[in-house]
């Protein structure tokens, strides 16, 4: 089974980020790392490939940077990574994103495409979806549980707010995992020391069919509004009914 | 220090293995007294982390000395001692002669399962009357047929109830002093040995530390490692990579415990404003800061020496020094900027003050690290 795994690079969440002055995109430092998120996905990608002796491909865009990101998923056993990395991707819409996406995963070839859910740092959570559509195959999204049915197909365990629902379809098919789907692995000191000699292939806009349109850009920037003290209720054995007061006040109740 | 991106990626690695394999563990370990080393070995070998500078022939890794520091770095930023010295124990301490000195037959049946994870290795030296005086050990192994026979005992030893094998320092001739000393690799299975007590220490609570007897214990005499009559030799050399395990994983302990501190005087209000707002306070914590500062690339130099080939026993041995005082220092300071709660057992900096004094006096006392270098530097008559 050739499956391709949307990850995507972006800054250490554990550093702030900064912003471009002008174009107010977020600073882009040489040093990402693989969002979080996406580990899941290669985790589930790696265990159905390794039932069926297949191949998992990381396809990503974004600045390459040192493709220190890329290379957290390749230590955790991907075979290859395909990143498109163009100056004029800067600050592109979730469909241009989709777009670029489904054309390094069409010119790869591919079964089955794995994703997250959604980024951590653009919470768009509709670019999944998007390249399903590009790509012309089913979405099945959600899954806290992926697996390969008797005959090939793909069946999920899809989250919902009561439970999950079974959902299942033939391949080529395109699959967004949950948080928690799996256990992701740790990467070994092998997959570590191998991974920089898996192969990267960059590429740009043109090898993957897409010409870049500007859809969006950013006005201004505001830092979030400070929150106002809160109000102390004292308790003198009443306290419940300030509460409630407050709350049908602000009709949350 | 030059750091690859590879090492940088280990060292994340091990980050979480110690945030999300270790530390949750780490309170119930404490009470036992007791941790899982074989489970928590094995699944450490699984990832590569054993053996990094090895030999892949005997379950090594081929790596570079930075992967240990990287590793034992990482490892000091655990919420208790007592793993990352059975850790050291296990990939810095009992098994540096066996791999360099050992023969290949050795190696095969002991070090690779250590490296594998499935046998736990402890270093046996220290006895009831010779503690960093080791020339004063009275443990001896006599020649019978091809076997050796030993007895004695060895006290204050790492990873005593679980270890499967010791790395024994004995007797093994006549001859006084430092000379007749002899490595041998005895299986805690030989007949004649003998767990005789686990010790109740201050600190390093989870980590099974005892007192070890041999009773006509006898073991092939294959089980030597390297030259017989060159044990002592061999164990100082061991003593020296032992110390710089130490010596790493202070720093980024005495690191963490800063920044912890810093973090609870920030939101400690004490007369209307947070205690972080005192100079008194800033400037105790951002000098101690910078002593271990130097320190850490003081032990960066000694890495580089080491991997330079060169002989790095007085750098391991400032550094200890160094390392056992400031760790001390920095634990009493960090408690004591706590106050009352700071010396509650809920409170880490307890944990903390207790498992660092350690150092000053585990492999190699302050006094006698002070002896060594004074001969080194000629301050003596």
């Amino acid at each position: 089974m050739r499956i391709a795994v949307c990850v995507k690079q972006i800054p250490d969440p554990a550093t702030p980020y900064e912003l471009d002055p002008d174009s107010h995109y977020v600073v882009r430092p040489n040093d990402q790392v693989l969002d979080d998120t996406d580990r899941y996905g290669v985790e589930v990608a790696l265990q159905l490939a390794e039932a069926t002796e297949g191949s998992v491909t990381l396809v990503s865009m974004s600045p390459s940077g040192n493709l220190q990101g890329i290379r957290q998923a390749l230590a955790m056993g991907a075979d290859k990574a395909v990143i498109v990395d163009d100056e004029s991707l800067r600050g592109s819409d979730s469909l241009t994103t989709a777009k670029v996406l489904a054309g390094a995963i069409q010119r790869e070839g591919f079964d089955l495409v794995i994703a997250g859910t959604e980024s951590t740092d653009g919470y768009t959570g509709v670019v999944p979806q998007q390249v399903a559509e590009l790509l012309d195959v089913p979405s099945l999204s959600f899954a806290k549980k992926v697996e390969l049915a008797e005959d090939g197909a793909v069946r999920i365990e899809r989250q919902t707010a009561a439970g999950y629902d079974v959902v299942q379809s033939a391949v080529p098919v395109l699959v967004t995992v949950t948080s928690g789907v799996v256990e992701p692995r740790y990467p070994t000191f092998k997959g570590i020391m191998q991974a920089k000699s898996k192969p990267v292939d960059t590429l740009g806009c043109g090898d993957v069919g897409v010409s870049p349109t500007t859809t969006q850009t950013i006005q201004a920037v505001e830092p979030v509004p400070a929150r106002e003290a809160g109000e102390i209720v004292e308790d003198d054995g009443e306290g419940y009914a300030k509460i409630v007061a407050m709350l049908e006040q602000v009709k949350v109740i | 220090m030059p750091f690859t991106e590879e090492h940088e990626h280990f060292r994340r690695v091990v980050r979480e293995f110690v945030d999300k394999e270790i530390n949750p563990h780490v309170d119930a370990w404490e009470a036992a007294g007791m941790m899982p080393l074989h489970d928590i070995f094995r699944s450490m070998a699984e990832l590569g982390m054993l053996g990094l500078e090895y030999d892949p022939e005997y379950g090594g890794q081929g790596a570079d000395h930075l992967f240990t520091v990287v590793l034992a770095e990482e490892f000091g930023r655990a919420d208790h001692g007592a793993l990352g010295m059975a850790l050291g124990v296990q990939v810095d301490m009992a098994t540096p002669s066996l791999h360099q000195f050992g023969t290949p037959e050795l190696k095969a049946e002991y070090l690779t399962p250590a490296m594998r994870g499935d046998m736990v290795a402890a270093i046996a030296v220290t006895e009831p009357d010779a503690g960093s005086d080791v020339a004063a050990i009275r443990t001896r192994a006599e020649r019978d047929g091809d076997e050796w026979v030993i007895n004695g005992s060895k006290m204050y030893i790492t990873n005593a109830v679980q270890a499967d094998w010791l790395c024994l320092l004995a007797r093994t001739s006549d001859e006084p002093g430092y000379g007749g000393m002899s490595q041998i690799v005895v299986p805690t299975d030989a007949p004649g040995f003998e767990v005789s007590q686990k010790l109740e220490k201050l600190g390093m609570h989870a980590s099974d530390t005892g007192l070890l007897t041999f009773t006509d214990c006898r073991v092939p005499l294959t089980n030597t490692i390297g030259h017989e009559g060159a044990g002592f030799q061999q164990q100082m050399a061991q003593f020296v990579v032992e110390r710089m395990w130490a010596n790493y994983s202070q720093v980024t302990g005495m690191e963490r415990a800063l920044r912890r501190t810093a973090d609870y005087l920030r939101q400690r209000v004490v007369f209307g404003k947070p205690l972080l707002k005192n100079h008194y306070v800033q400037y105790k914590l951002a000098e101690l800061a910078a002593e271990v500062d130097l320190l850490k690339h003081y032990n960066y130099a000694c890495a580089e020496a080491y991997m330079a080939g060169q002989d790095t026993t007085r750098f391991a041995t400032i550094a200890k020094i160094k390392a056992g005082r400031l760790g001390r220092e920095v634990a009493d300071w960090c408690l004591q900027f706590h106050g009352g709660i700071g010396y509650m057992e809920e409170t880490w900096t307890t944990r903390y003050f207790r498992d660092t004094r350690l150092v000053s006096i585990g492999g190699g006392s302050d006094e006698t690290m002070l002896q060594v270098l004074a001969r080194l530097d000629g301050y003596f008559a």
